[in-house]
């Protein structure tokens, strides 16, 4: 299809407002914080670096901070060993009931937050009478994060095939030693990747995470709800906001290195 | 005379095949290839099936008790109150109405942004733009909820950005309610909505789009008749995500919504405040029962693969 050059500059111009439409919200984020102001006016009346300092030293925001930080790891392990296990039975078999795993597995996200949330509240209180805490808020995160490892190690595998494993099998690996030394190195970036993604995606959840994370614990999504509504409070939210985009600059990186160099080799 | 050993028996003695458990446990394997699927499939299974189908199963009968109006303790008392309810009360109607609304109106604004977005991605940025633009769509997609919502929360709040904005042309911003919760969720579900469908555009060979000009196609006929068909997966997958995730939502509408409810709304309120679980469960019955007729009928599209 040849695009004359208007259309091109048409299309272009489309992309250019898209992306400031996307990023100009996250730029004010970042200028409110610095702001004098307590209350979003805007244009900032002065700019200020108390709320930076006043952030750092406030201790619910730290322990929010180490909080999310666990619950993402303990989340992103049990997903990786079963999303890689789910992919490899689905990539390698043929069975019964194989789409429907296949939806098994998407369901988690692709039914509406609150479904899943109210549906595990109502497992753990009513039907198990667990109280509600760390142990709640990671199976649930793992149950939806499996599905991001599943995705990344499925294309993976569907990508590299089955010859080399079995030219290994052929020279007589057994099938630990084909797994170490030729299925493991081909899959590891993508087992990088998922689980990247798998523990952003735990970071900041939130919907699922206020239905199962009862009144003890407090993730940094659910410190930043809470303290959103207070005045006082209102500009250190701003700088956890921007830490938080900070924090996601470093996985994106990674990531885009990782699937880059994949895709030259 | 020295026994010269054969060159082939000899690259075998090379490494041996110890006869260790793990060999055998591997032989095992390699024959069996059931237990092989077994194996892999157990924990995985046991663990959606246990936590999260059981879940909806268990949400799905909670939704037929009743909460103890003195105690706030669950009976188990079969009953169809709450469903009846929530199927006979105008306030549901109405609410459900609006959150079918919003998701539909949302799911249409972003793919008028995302489509022609992603087609600029794939088919007219250069290479090199075309790395630095999935940067740019992906590093959105990682930067909080929270924080987008509380992005549009400083743009649409009274003497913010659209105030100012605006002001020249005798306007206010629409503040918190309905229109800002629309723009809000529309804003955070759209690079959802543009991956997949720049995945689709993507994966469609340029051979393709110069075979249809060469056959006469304008740019136009070639969309609807050779691209479109071939990114119906992915519009279906990105779509998937702006309409269920915005009839699932409660918070940011709470942030930007002002006093707005959405069925989100309803079912949070019913957990916590209200503390009538089993309401709660009906009410979260309708967001269920709606996005699985969407799925059933998507399935068949195998786009559930590109999700």
């Amino acid at each position: 299809m040849k695009l004359t050059l208007p259309s091109r500059i048409v299309l272009g111009i489309v992309a250019a407002v898209t992306l400031a439409f996307i990023y100009v919200p996250i730029v004010i984020v970042v200028l409110n914080s610095f702001s004098t102001s307590k209350n979003l006016t805007w244009p900032p009346p002065g700019f200020t670096t108390e709320w930076w300092v006043k952030a750092f030293t406030n201790e619910a925001a730290l322990a929010a901070v180490s909080t999310s930080v666990t619950v993402a790891f303990a989340a992103t392990a049990i997903a990786l060993l079963l999303g890689t296990a789910l992919s490899f039975a689905l990539h390698r078999f043929t069975f019964f009931g194989k789409s429907t795993v296949n939806l098994l597995v998407v369901l988690p996200i692709a039914l509406p937050g609150i479904v899943t949330g109210i549906a595990l509240n109502n497992a753990f209180r009513t039907m198990l009478g667990l109280q509600l805490g760390w142990l709640t808020i990671i199976v649930a995160h793992a149950t939806f994060c499996v599905v991001t490892v599943f995705n990344n190690v499925f294309a993976r595998l569907r990508r590299v095939g089955t010859s080399l494993e079995e030219a290994s099998s052929d020279l007589g690996a057994g099938i630990w030693t084909t797994f170490r030394l030729v299925t493991f190195p081909q899959i590891r970036s993508a087992l990088f990747a998922g689980g990247l993604l798998s523990f952003a995606l735990s970071f900041d959840e939130i919907i699922v995470t206020t239905f199962t994370a009862g009144s003890g614990v407090q993730t940094l999504p659910i410190f930043i709800l809470e303290n959103m509504f207070r005045p006082n409070q209102a500009p250190i939210v701003a700088v956890v906001a921007v830490v938080m985009i900070l924090i996601a600059i470093v996985p994106i990186y990674l990531a885009q290195r990782l699937t880059s160099s994949d895709s030259s080799r | 005379m020295t026994t010269v050993s054969p060159s082939v028996p000899d690259r075998v003695g090379a490494s041996p095949v110890r006869d260790s458990p793990a060999r055998r446990g591997s032989a095992f394997l390699y024959r069996h290839a059931k237990v092989r699927l077994a194996l892999l499939l157990s924990a995985p299974l046991f663990w959606l099936g246990l936590v999260y189908i059981a879940a909806l199963v268990a949400l799905l009968i909670t939704a037929f008790w009743t909460v103890d109006s003195f105690t706030g303790k669950i009976i188990i008392e079969w009953n169809l109150a709450n469903i009846t309810k929530v199927l006979g009360d105008a306030l549901y109607h109405t609410v459900t109405l609006r959150t079918l609304g919003t998701a539909l109106v949302v799911t249409v604004i972003d793919l008028a942004i995302a489509i022609p977005f992603a087609f600029f991605m794939a088919k007219v940025a250069s290479r090199r733009a075309q790395r630095i633009l999935v940067v740019a769509i992906l590093m959105p997609l990682w930067a909080s909820y929270l924080v987008k919502a509380y992005a549009w929360r400083s743009i649409l709040a009274q003497g913010g950005i659209l105030d100012w904005l605006f002001a020249p042309i005798g306007q206010t911003s629409p503040g918190y309610g309905l229109e800002g919760a629309v723009i809000t969720l529309a804003y955070l579900w759209l690079p959802f909505v543009i991956l997949p469908i720049y995945t689709a555009l993507e994966r469609v060979p340029d051979s393709l789009l110069e075979a249809s000009a060469d056959l006469g196609g304008k740019t136009g006929r070639t969309f609807r008749h050779v691209i479109l068909p071939l990114i119906t997966p992915g519009i279906i997958a990105g779509s998937i995500f702006s309409f269920s995730l915005t009839l699932g939502d409660y918070i940011a509408v709470k942030i930007v919504g002002g006093a707005t409810q959405m069925l989100g709304s309803l079912v949070y309120a019913n957990v916590g405040v209200a503390n009538n679980l089993p309401l709660a469960a009906a009410i979260s019955l309708i967001p269920l029962a709606i996005i699985f007729v969407y799925l059933a009928v998507v399935r068949r599209t195998g786009a559930l693969e590109n999700l």
